[in-house]
């Protein structure tokens, strides 16, 4: 419920058996996808639209002088907040909190941050188009997904390079930008361990040349266009790979099943649920389930739970993120008020989906408990229990911690002089802080 | 010499320590100040300190050189950016020293190994503590249990972290409990091996807020993006440096107040639109060093500021009218410390067969000799004090002349 969850909610029985439990969550499709919420919410390409339209009413509007403050509503922003506010409010109400950190965490692997490339109306439909569909499914499809999407060809700049012996490059002097094809293999794949060249980064670089976003094309935006694309056979780690759309999914499906690629995606599993410092012996294990599966995530998913050691509890700090929902989720809330949710995640030091570069954020606690990070925490846990409720803070404090609870917490909790004293020191026990 | 006076600092910081005056405190050496902005991202550093004498730069990078109308010229071959015109005027003064052609001693062009690398002060990948961090183990101590150390923002940077305690100043925005109830918190978490030190020094720090900011609440920084309207991002890097740096130079002009500090901005990986896209962040950085120098007032005499990215960009223009990851790039030192007014390079020039792999501004000069140059000056540590620092840098000289004698 803590460790492989988000913390537990007054209106949520903890379950009998807790490895069912969360072995149940694996099955079937998203369940956030299957609500009329997020049925509601734009495409891809709708963003695309929304955000292609946003800049020709500031064009018009900057050339007629009138005064955009007043006249100018972003729809990017809109649709930005409209989807923050989904998935922060399915994270705090959801039954299937196991599945929900999978989304997060492989999220957070594939980061697209609203920091660069005019990228925050895309990394909701991102999530839902990309993430959500293959977080029990095989990597290769998340990959593919995922290297395809608006929000990464943009964020990563790939929309707009260009093979240099194209014919786009040749008639406009245009060329490659490396980013995509670098981060695609360091961070999304095979990782430094590949032991990989400059040469196989620009390679991979032109195998996607053409990989571009295009408004008209449902549902995700995504449009290869020939002419951009870098004509001729490529090498990749000593493979050779076609031209064409087919060559660059052909070089995601190899890179996506690399050995170090097990190892890589492994590590940052055990990392984030079992230990800073992961077991050689759990990663291991791990890396040999995606390898002997072929990357199969439902099954890495299951081997995270089989672990003993991820059963130790309080050996991880939880970020700004899964701190503030397990907050919210104590208290009872079900929905997210945006912005002022976003504002709270800012001060906490980790804005939403705006992670500082593409590795995007640490799953190290020495990076969330400076003395600074730390006592943003009491504050915001002092501001959040100054939210009015009905429940008995000791209440709150067994349906939040379950068996975690300490016995000095819970008698701080009992004699403390207010129920908002009372909560601050429920939210900043060290049993609160860490999961 | 050096030696001797490694020995005079650690005698006058034990009067300090005994006398817990803020006289003896005055009177020691540390006085000196000492800050570093890290640039993560990587700066494209021919942008930022353009060498427009080199007559292969229009070839390899058109479309990336500002006007030489907008530009400010730095004595014929090299000119700072058009949005550095805070950089200008202090350049003016024999205040800045760009230092030109430097990287690390590492050859990785992965952001993430590199940022830690700088950091880190050494060539591979292992050490887990902050250069900066060993700097102040070599300083004398204070008796402020806040330390001399200072993490500007949200979030220890790599570089300070390790064996010192270092403090950290964040403008932040939610109620603050009372202080019964911070000590209660205090208690709960006392045997928590993390969260216990970290309230006890945070709340050590607080001190910093009521002594100098009680004239009124903290402004926010600003929410990452969102003031940007469609269309491409600015980067939110530059944004709220200058804001911090004020208060930061304020907590650093005290009498008792720390002595070191970092900051890290963000912005700089522009592999599209550069010429749009750059301008923000150096903005921010430009108007940033220029609060700290106010805000220092008479102590920006004592202060100098370091200012560091992991690695270059490529020295041609990509596809995307932006640059990808390279080598070589600049550094800057700035202060009332600095010997200024001038740029510090061997240039390698820019033909295919000068390029570092023909792709990026070769590296002529190592980032750890800059840091070492500055550190014996500025706290006159020997050679010893400089190898705990950095090790494995014997190799490497501290450049010399870098601050006013």
């Amino acid at each position: 419920m803590i460790r492989f969850g988000l913390g537990g909610r007054p209106d949520q029985a903890p379950p009998a058996d807790p490895r069912a439990w969360l072995l149940g969550q694996l099955d079937g499709p998203d369940p956030a996808l299957a609500t009329p919420e997020f049925a509601a919410l734009p495409s891809g390409a709708a963003a695309l639209a929304a955000l292609r339209e946003d800049r020709m009413r500031r064009k018009r509007l900057a050339r007629e002088g009138g005064s955009l403050k007043e006249h100018f509503k972003p729809r990017g922003r809109e649709m930005f907040r409209a989807d923050a506010a989904a998935q922060l409010g399915w994270a705090l109400r959801t039954e299937a909190p196991f599945r929900e950190r999978l989304v997060w965490f492989w999220a957070n692997h594939f980061t697209v941050s609203m920091r660069q490339g005019g990228t925050a109306a895309l990394i909701g439909p991102f999530l839902r188009e990309a993430i959500r569909p293959h977080v029990t499914g095989r990597f290769t499809d998340m990959v593919l997904a995922v290297e395809r999407h608006p929000a990464m060809l943009l964020y990563l700049g790939n929309a707009g390079s260009v093979g240099p012996d194209s014919r786009v490059g040749a008639r406009r002097h245009r060329g490659l930008n490396e980013n995509l094809g670098r981060e695609c293999m360091e961070l999304h794949t095979v990782s430094l361990r590949a032991g990989y060249s400059q040469q196989d980064v620009i390679a991979m670089a032109k195998l996607l040349t053409g990989w571009s976003v295009d408004p008209r094309a449902e549902p995700t935006g995504f449009r290869f266009h020939p002419f951009a694309h870098e004509p001729g056979p490529q090498t990749l780690m000593g493979r050779s790979f076609p031209p064409g759309e087919a060559g660059g999914i052909a070089a995601l499906r190899f890179l996506s099943t690399y050995h170090t690629t097990w190892t890589a995606l492994a590590t940052k599993l055990v990392r984030h649920f079992v230990a800073d410092q992961p077991p050689a012996a759990a990663v291991a294990h791990v890396a040999g389930v995606l390898a002997g599966t072929q990357g199969d995530l439902r099954a890495a998913a299951a081997a995270l739970v089989d672990l003993p050691e991820a059963w130790t509890p309080g050996t991880k700090i939880k970020t700004p993120v899964e701190y503030f929902l397990s907050v919210g989720r104590a208290l009872g809330e079900t929905e997210a008020k945006v912005p002022a949710a976003l504002g709270m995640l800012r001060r906490l030091g980790q804005p939403l989906w705006a992670a500082p570069l593409p590795d995007g954020w640490s799953d190290l606690g020495g990076d969330w408990s400076g003395p600074d990070a730390v006592l943003a925490r009491i504050d915001f846990a002092y501001t959040m229990a100054g939210r009015s409720h009905d429940r008995a803070p000791a209440a709150i404090a067994t349906a939040a911690l379950g068996a975690r609870l300490r016995p000095q917490t819970l008698a701080a909790v009992s004699t403390a002089g207010s129920p908002r004293e009372a909560l601050a020191l429920l939210f900043a026990s060290p049993e609160f802080l860490r999961r | 010499m050096n030696l001797s006076r490694r020995a005079t600092l650690l005698g006058l910081a034990t009067v300090a320590t005994l006398g817990r005056t803020r006289l003896a405190l005055a009177a020691a050496p540390t006085q000196a100040r000492f800050v570093v902005v890290l640039l993560r991202g990587a700066l494209d550093g021919m942008e930022a300190v353009i060498p427009h004498g080199d007559p292969d730069l229009a070839r390899l990078r058109p479309g990336l050189i500002p006007p030489a109308s907008a530009r400010h010229d730095l004595g014929g071959f090299y000119a700072l950016h058009p949005a550095l015109a805070r950089f200008h005027a202090l350049y003016a003064a024999g205040e800045l020293l760009p230092v030109h052609a430097i990287a690390g001693p590492y050859r990785t062009r992965s952001h993430f190994e590199a940022q830690d690398l700088l950091q880190t002060g050494v060539g591979q990948i292992g050490m887990n503590s902050g250069w900066l961090n060993r700097l102040i183990g070599e300083l004398p101590a204070d008796g402020d249990p806040g330390g001399i150390g200072l993490a500007a923002g949200i979030g220890t940077p790599l570089i300070l972290r390790g064996a010192e305690p270092v403090g950290a100043y964040a403008p932040v925005g939610f109620a603050q409990p009372d202080r019964g109830l911070y000590a209660a918190i205090g208690k709960l978490n006392a045997g928590d091996p993390v969260f216990g030190p970290a309230i006890a020094r945070g709340l050590g720090a607080r001190r910093f807020d009521a002594a100098t900011f009680a004239a009124g609440p903290a402004p926010d920084m600003d929410e990452a993006g969102m003031r940007a309207p469609a269309g491409p991002a600015r980067p939110a890097g530059g944004y709220g440096f200058p804001e911090l740096a004020a208060r930061v130079g304020t907590l650093l002009a005290a009498a008792d107040g720390p002595r070191i500090a970092a900051f890290q901005l963000e912005g700089w990986d522009t592999h599209v639109n550069q010429m749009q896209l750059l301008p923000f962040p150096l903005a921010g950085l430009d108007r940033g060093v220029a609060a700290l120098k106010v805000a220092l007032g008479a102590a920006w005499a004592k202060t100098c500021v370091l200012v560091i990215t992991e690695f270059g960009r490529t020295a041609r223009i990509n596809g995307t009218r932006g640059t990808d990851h390279g080598t070589g790039t600049v550094a800057f030192l700035a202060g009332g410390a600095v010997q200024g007014g001038r740029v510090l390079a061997t240039w390698p020039g820019l033909k295919e067969r000068q390029l570092f792999q023909n792709r990026d501004l070769a590296p002529t000069a190592d980032l750890r000799a800059l840091a070492k140059g500055v550190l014996a000056a500025q706290f006159g540590l020997g050679g010893a004090a400089l190898g705990r620092i950095f090790p494995d840098s014997a190799a490497v000289a501290p450049m010399g002349g870098l601050l006013r004698a």
